[in-house]
């Protein structure tokens, strides 16, 4: 028999014209769950009023992303044993720095928005994905062949972001990421987005965005290296290269 | 002239395609949800681009479908696929005995082949068991199952298609002859009830079709047939790894991300809206995998899931043929404004659109041909950026 717990889950909840309040739900659960598997009980079985995003239920298209206990978190490989320990109260919320839609579903447009602005790769070659191999060891023949990109475009590192929490029009991690992966010397009709007041330089290096990413994406050290190539480019503007 | 009004129930794959389609054609489109796109079994698929290998020994219709859809979506949108191409590869006696077949099959349903000496597969694909005995290329392919239906609704959306999400309908509106003319909805957001009429209500809810047309006092033939899926955390592979046999469980690996995900299984359920996860099948999953790809023993689970197939017909699981079935209520039940569309593959998802749509069209009076296989989609992300159209039907 599996290992058997009994948690709560406590769910924020919220519709259009009423205000909001918490929803608690005691489940008996096997720990190796997902959370994600624990809300699709409440809803399947307990309430079915509940709104929540998710799809593919294995980290591959960043719909089901929620705070639990105040953290980021994918909730469909976030197990239950990872964040709670038996008759514990798990707190369900949805993520921060994005209008609600309902309960635990916001409206991520605006991420969606700046990600076309940078026009953030969907798809790259695979000998440039930053996997397991190191660049030399790829062979020429495998530059034929492509990979989808890391970034999931959950949302996980906007909801972090204590600067993106201020100044709504910063273009924040996942897209300035994304304008990193491209590279300022490849692009360099992205500088001025890249170098305005919205853009890398807004970065307080909190690298809230990196502790929370689920995809090994790194926000946080690519907007470092993105200044490195705003500051490359420039020069080399300067120079009328 | 208004256009007519076409409500689609089912933002999965095949709704999502059925809405671009008939956007492009002229109709006013409205899809409702119940929860967002892809929330049911079109999130949960595996993944693969069928090349039609799988299919091309024991159900050729599939097979054929599988490989002229997998060309038409690598070149409509390439943004959500990886085409790198899959191997069937031979692990003993019983798998080299069906090479025979399916090199027949996948040239009489037109998928190419190659066939690859054990350590030209090696070369290719490291992580391949090294025991290997035969391989053969074949345009497989990997996608993003949601970010492949964002695409379609973004187009559609683009086009005037009308998306409510979070509505779930409660019941179909009937004139006094038990014609469909509509459905009544309870918007999740807000609470809310309304009604929607609509000239043609098409019933897209794959695995739930059954729950529908009950509304309407009719028996669909789908039967929900789940399947588990466990994804690995290490991408030990560049291209879909299959076991060169008859269909059975676990026989498929598919890199996904930094991932590889083995599938699945086949079996029957009762109630589709939640399907516990069983551990017996986890178990199987890792001994398959690792039959095909031994380093799946070193990597952890990330993600375990079950997605519920809807497969159409008589008989049971693998025996099933996965082709998809498109029913005019008005031929089957001589009930007017209601068309079930189910069965099917992900891979095959616009051709399904396109003959639901040509059954809509025809009991609407619309000429104009279908166009999707010649229209690049916009960017998925473009599906959260367009805002829904004012509505223009009554």
């Amino acid at each position: 028999m599996p290992e058997q717990w009994t948690v709560t889950l406590r769910i924020y909840r919220q519709k259009t014209n009423e205000p909001s309040r918490y929803d608690t739900f005691t489940l008996e659960v096997n720990p190796d769950e997902y959370i994600l598997d624990a809300i699709e009980r409440v809803w399947a079985f307990h309430d079915r009023s509940l709104c929540f995003r998710h799809a593919c239920h294995h980290s591959t298209c960043g719909a089901c992303g929620m705070r639990v206990n105040g953290v980021e978190k994918l909730t469909c490989i976030t197990t239950i044993r990872s964040v709670a320990r038996p008759n514990a109260v798990l707190t369900i919320e949805p993520l921060r720095n994005f209008p609600i839609i309902s309960d635990l579903v916001v409206d991520m447009g605006e991420l969606y928005r700046k990600m076309e602005a940078v026009e953030a790769r969907a798809v790259l070659p695979i000998t440039e994905a930053e996997i397991e191999k190191p660049p030399h060891q790829w062979k020429t023949e495998d530059s034929q062949y492509v990979r989808l990109s890391d970034c999931l475009e959950c949302g996980l590192c906007i909801s972090a972001c204590p600067v993106a929490a201020t100044s709504q029009p910063y273009l924040g991690p996942a897209p300035l990421a994304a304008a990193q992966d491209h590279r300022l010397d490849r692009r360099p009709d992205l500088l001025t987005l890249i170098d305005s007041e919205h853009g890398v330089w807004r970065c307080h290096s909190a690298f809230e965005c990196t502790a929370v990413c689920p995809s090994f994406v790194d926000p946080g050290r690519r907007i470092m290296d993105l200044r490195k190539q705003t500051i490359s480019a420039k020069i080399r503007h300067f120079f009328g290269k | 002239m208004s256009k007519p009004h076409v409500v689609i129930i089912g933002a999965g794959f095949t709704g999502v395609a059925i809405a671009h389609d008939l956007a492009l054609r002229g109709c006013e489109v409205t899809v409702i949800e119940r929860g967002d796109i892809c929330n049911g079994t079109s999130g949960r698929t595996h993944g693969l681009l069928h090349s039609g290998g799988r299919y091309a020994v024991k159900d050729k219709e599939s097979a054929i479908e599988c490989i002229e859809e997998n060309k038409i979506l690598r070149r409509i949108v390439p943004q959500v696929i990886e085409p790198n191409g899959g191997l069937f590869i031979a692990l003993d006696d019983s798998d080299l005995s069906y090479a025979e077949q399916f090199i027949a099959g996948c040239e009489e349903c037109g998928i190419p082949l190659e066939e690859l000496t054990p350590q030209q597969a090696l070369k290719i694909e490291p992580n391949l068991n090294p025991r290997l005995l035969s391989a053969f290329l074949i345009p497989d392919g990997t996608f993003d199952p949601l970010r492949l239906a964002l695409a379609f609704a973004a187009t559609a959306k683009h086009n005037g298609a009308r998306f409510r999400t979070y509505a779930e309908v409660e019941g179909l509106l009937l004139d006094g002859q038990g014609n469909v003319t509509g459905v009544r909805i309870l918007d999740r957001t807000t609470n809310e009830r309304l009604e929607l009429h609509a000239e043609v209500v098409v019933n897209a809810t794959g695995a739930w079709a059954g729950k529908i047309t009950a509304m309407a006092g009719l028996d669909a033939p789908v039967r929900p047939t789940p399947g588990i899926m466990v994804a690995y955390d290490q991408r030990l592979i560049q291209r879909a790894v299959n076991r060169l046999n008859e269909p059975g469980d676990g026989d498929i690996v598919l890199p996904q991300r930094r991932m590889v995900v083995v599938g699945t299984t086949s079996f029957d359920a009762e109630n589709v809206d939640y399907i516990p996860v069983v551990e017996e099948q986890v178990k199987l999953m890792l001994e398959r995998g690792s039959q095909l790809i031994p380093a799946i023993r070193n990597a952890q689970p990330r993600g375990i899931y079950m997605a519920s197939r809807p497969l159409v017909g008589s008989g049971s699981g693998r025996s099933m043929a996965r082709t998809f079935k498109c029913f005019d209520h008005k031929e089957t039940h001589n009930i007017e404004g209601l068309v079930t569309i189910t069965g099917g593959k992900a891979t095959t998802m616009r051709m399904m659109a396109e003959k639901t749509a040509d059954v809509v069209c025809a009991k609407l009076g619309i000429s104009t041909p279908c166009t999707t296989r010649d229209i690049p989609l916009l960017s998925y992300r473009q599906y959260y950026t367009v805002p829904n159209q004012e509505k223009h039907y009554a």
